[in-house]
């Protein structure tokens, strides 16, 4: 976009153009960009560059020279290498578990005309739609009166109570379940179905022809609602503040211990987890775009 | 008599009946909702017959044919594939393959792939599979296409690739719906003649469906002209332009003058018609078949001379008086409409022989007679069915 805006159109030549269009449509919409670019960045930055604070007292708030100590010793905090460890097997599990729920469940949905479809498709917004904390407080309220009657004994002691790793992984797999038939589903969509029909008229049966010709043409979608789901479970804090119990996530952590101290090594996760991210996203751009154009004849 | 390569023994499909039952009547007869997009069709295809469904849109060719291929599962009726019923067979139990309109080629696998797909299915040592494919596709004429995507080739080099990929693996019946559907002018014809060529030369049954009776007549051996969900007759190609049995058929392939007419009793193998404005025309009992009702009396507008007086045309030919309402060149020849006594209209198409320029051809308002042989008559029945045109409407297009 900014490049066919920053070069005028080759109709100036014949004809001169105001000058206070052509000023504004040269310079106008690159500086709009930048400055909207680096409203994004300015945190992050922010971030990344106290991660090299040679900071003085517990909090790491105000610029005192640079280090690289701390990025010697990345997780050196009481709690922290727990936190971070629960944080990642969540977000792994309930991406996996979701990920591959949600994918079937956005085929069902577009592909099959069955009793319940429209209400389903609508309640499966509920959870994106329901705010956090509500969602957060109810699922609490469940989890709780599991253990109590008449549901006492019922659901087995330590499914859904005492709260743990176990509840934060359901909730997050709920509301990530969410996400991924969205993301599937509009993939889905735009899915010839005769491509199947190809398939099976060549002799492959029906999970075949899924792993041959679905599978691999839905794809990016699956690795768009992966990544969507994993970034969703790992910074999730406020409903895993409901739900956690004394197991504490990274962000659970982060919040139980500003209240004494501000170490660097909440700038270097954070760091890391942003460069992970990135290079996360940028690889599944440039897979998507190679591996499953969808234009089709 | 050749083998039957398919059969189907009362077809039927329904859609839209009430949900959960697969057809609300015993024998797949209508009910009030839903429609019947295929209605107890009874059809051979012989074995390496170039056999074509023909009809306007809508009229069930699709339908037949997925039902043949397994995508569809008929409401009544059943499938035979060389003497076996598949009619509840999944379509990857078939022995059949099918060119989809759309070519549906796999948009992540490369040409060479997509056409090796059905050969990978099946087990086919990677030598073979190599060998295979790259015959076909130098049968189809793409070689050194192998590892292109499908996106990087043309709509034509789609079409073969599509139809490599289903001859490779020799089935019993190839299905065609509309292969040539989406190409120009041009690469139609061309891929007519080529498609022709290859199943000749691999001598496998072809069901091809269209709605372009021009590229029915051409490629076919025989053809089904299908309407509402039946087919109204079936036969070779000149058998069906020459002796349409009904209005339909006769206005689907190319153009016809069809003339409301009462039996007048018959003698030395003739039969004789009264047309609307009372002149009598002669048509071969050969032709009558067990027409009953009202029937109309038909000639191909290129069967008929013009004359400027009765004693011109030929001994024992039919002729008919008319005044020239409208005249237009086209070339090769001219077309003429002709208005009888009773107001009807005769469309003649003039070969631009004998009357070659401009100043020769007859002129709007001339009186003419018309004559044709009796031999190219035929007969239809009027009233029942559909007619897809009239004869205005007929006069107008042509
Ligand atoms: N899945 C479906 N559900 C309901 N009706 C259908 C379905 N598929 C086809 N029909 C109807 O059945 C009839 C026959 O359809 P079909 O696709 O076989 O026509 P066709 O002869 O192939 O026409 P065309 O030349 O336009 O492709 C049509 O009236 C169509 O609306
Ligand atoms: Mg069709």
């Amino acid at each position: 976009m900014t490049a066919t805006v920053a070069r005028p159109p080759r109709m100036a030549r014949t004809r001169p153009p105001r000058s206070v269009g052509r000023l504004i449509s040269r310079w106008a919409l690159p500086v709009l960009t930048a400055l909207a670019i680096g409203y994004l960045l300015i945190p992050v930055m922010v971030m990344i560059v106290f991660s090299f604070n040679d900071y003085q007292g517990k909090f790491n708030f105000i610029w005192n020279g640079f280090t690289i100590d701390g990025w010697l010793h990345p997780f050196e905090w009481p709690g922290l290498p727990g936190s971070i460890t629960n944080s990642l097997l969540i977000a792994f599990v309930s991406t996996a578990v979701s990920t591959v729920l949600g994918t079937l469940m956005g085929l069902a949905l577009t592909r099959y005309d069955f009793r319940g479809r429209g209400p389903m498709n609508a309640l499966i917004f509920l959870p994106m739609a329901t705010p956090e904390i509500v969602m957060g407080s109810s699922l609490l309220t469940l989890f709780i009166g599991s253990a109590l009657p008449p549901l006492n004994g019922v659901i087995p002691r330590g499914t859904f109570y005492p709260l743990g790793l176990q509840t934060i992984l359901i909730a997050h797999i709920m509301f990530n379940i969410s996400y991924v038939v969205v993301t599937v589903k509009a993939r889905v969509a735009g899915f010839d179905r005769h491509l199947e029909e190809a398939a099976m008229d060549l002799g492959a049966d029906e999970w075949t022809t899924f792993r041959k010709v679905t599978l691999p043409l839905i794809l990016p979608g699956v690795i768009a609602a992966a990544l969507l789901a994993f970034s969703l479970s790992i910074d999730d804090f406020v409903i895993t503040n409901f739900v956690s119990g004394t197991t504490n996530t990274f962000p659970i952590w982060v919040w139980g211990i500003i209240k004494n101290a501000l170490p660097v090594q909440i700038n270097i996760v954070g760091t890391i987890i942003f460069v992970l991210a990135v290079g996360g996203v940028a690889l599944s751009t440039l897979r998507g775009g190679g591996a499953a154009p969808t234009r089709i004849r | 008599m050749a083998d039957v390569a398919v059969r189907l023994t009362q077809l039927t499909k329904r859609f839209g009946d009430p949900a959960g039952r697969r057809s609300a009547t015993a024998d797949g007869s209508p009910t009030a909702e839903g429609v019947t997009a295929v209605d107890h069709i009874d059809l051979e295809v012989e074995d390496g017959e170039f056999f074509s469904l023909l009809g306007p849109s809508g009229c069930g060719k699709t339908t037949t044919l997925r039902m043949i291929g397994g995508f569809e599962q008929p409401t009544f009726g059943r499938i035979e594939l060389q003497g076996e019923d598949v009619t509840w067979l999944p379509p990857y139990r078939r022995n059949v393959n099918t060119v989809f309109q759309n070519y549906a080629l796999f948009p992540h696998l490369s040409v060479f792939e997509n056409v090796a797909f059905g050969l990978r299915r099946r087990k086919v040592p990677i030598a073979e599979v190599k060998r295979r494919v790259s015959e076909m596709l130098e049968l189809v004429e793409l070689p050194g296409f192998e590892r292109r995507k499908p996106s990087q080739i043309s709509g034509g080099q789609a079409q073969r690739v599509a139809l490599a990929r289903a001859l490779v693996n020799k089935p019993a019946v190839l299905l065609l719906d509309e292969p040539l559907g989406a190409l120009d002018l041009k690469l139609r014809r061309q891929m007519q003649v080529e498609l022709k060529r290859i199943q000749e030369e691999v001598g496998i049954t072809f069901i091809y469906v269209t709605h372009d009776q021009e590229e029915a007549m051409t490629m076919s051996d025989r053809i089904a002209v299908m309407n509402r969900g039946r087919y109204e007759q079936l036969g070779d190609p000149e058998v069906l332009y020459e002796r349409p049995r009904t209005r339909f058929v006769a206005g689907f392939l190319g153009v016809s003058n069809l003339l409301p007419a009462t039996m007048d009793g018959q003698a030395d193998g003739y039969a004789a018609f009264r047309l609307g404005d009372g002149t009598t025309v002669r048509v071969p009992t050969t032709v009558l078949e067990d027409q009953s009702g009202s029937v109309a009396v038909g000639v191909r507008p290129e069967k008929i001379r013009m004359h400027e007086t009765d004693q011109a045309s030929p001994p024992g030919f039919n002729s008919l008086g008319g005044t020239i309402v409208d005249a237009s060149y086209i070339g090769v020849s001219t077309q003429y409409i002709v208005r009888m006594a009773d107001g009807r209209r005769v469309t003649v198409y003039e070969q631009n022989v004998e009357r070659a320029t401009k100043s020769e051809l007859w002129k709007t308002g001339e009186q003419v007679v018309l004559a044709w042989s009796p031999d190219h008559c035929f007969v239809v029945e009027e009233g029942g069915g559909a007619a897809p045109e009239s004869d205005e409407e007929l006069n107008a297009v042509a």
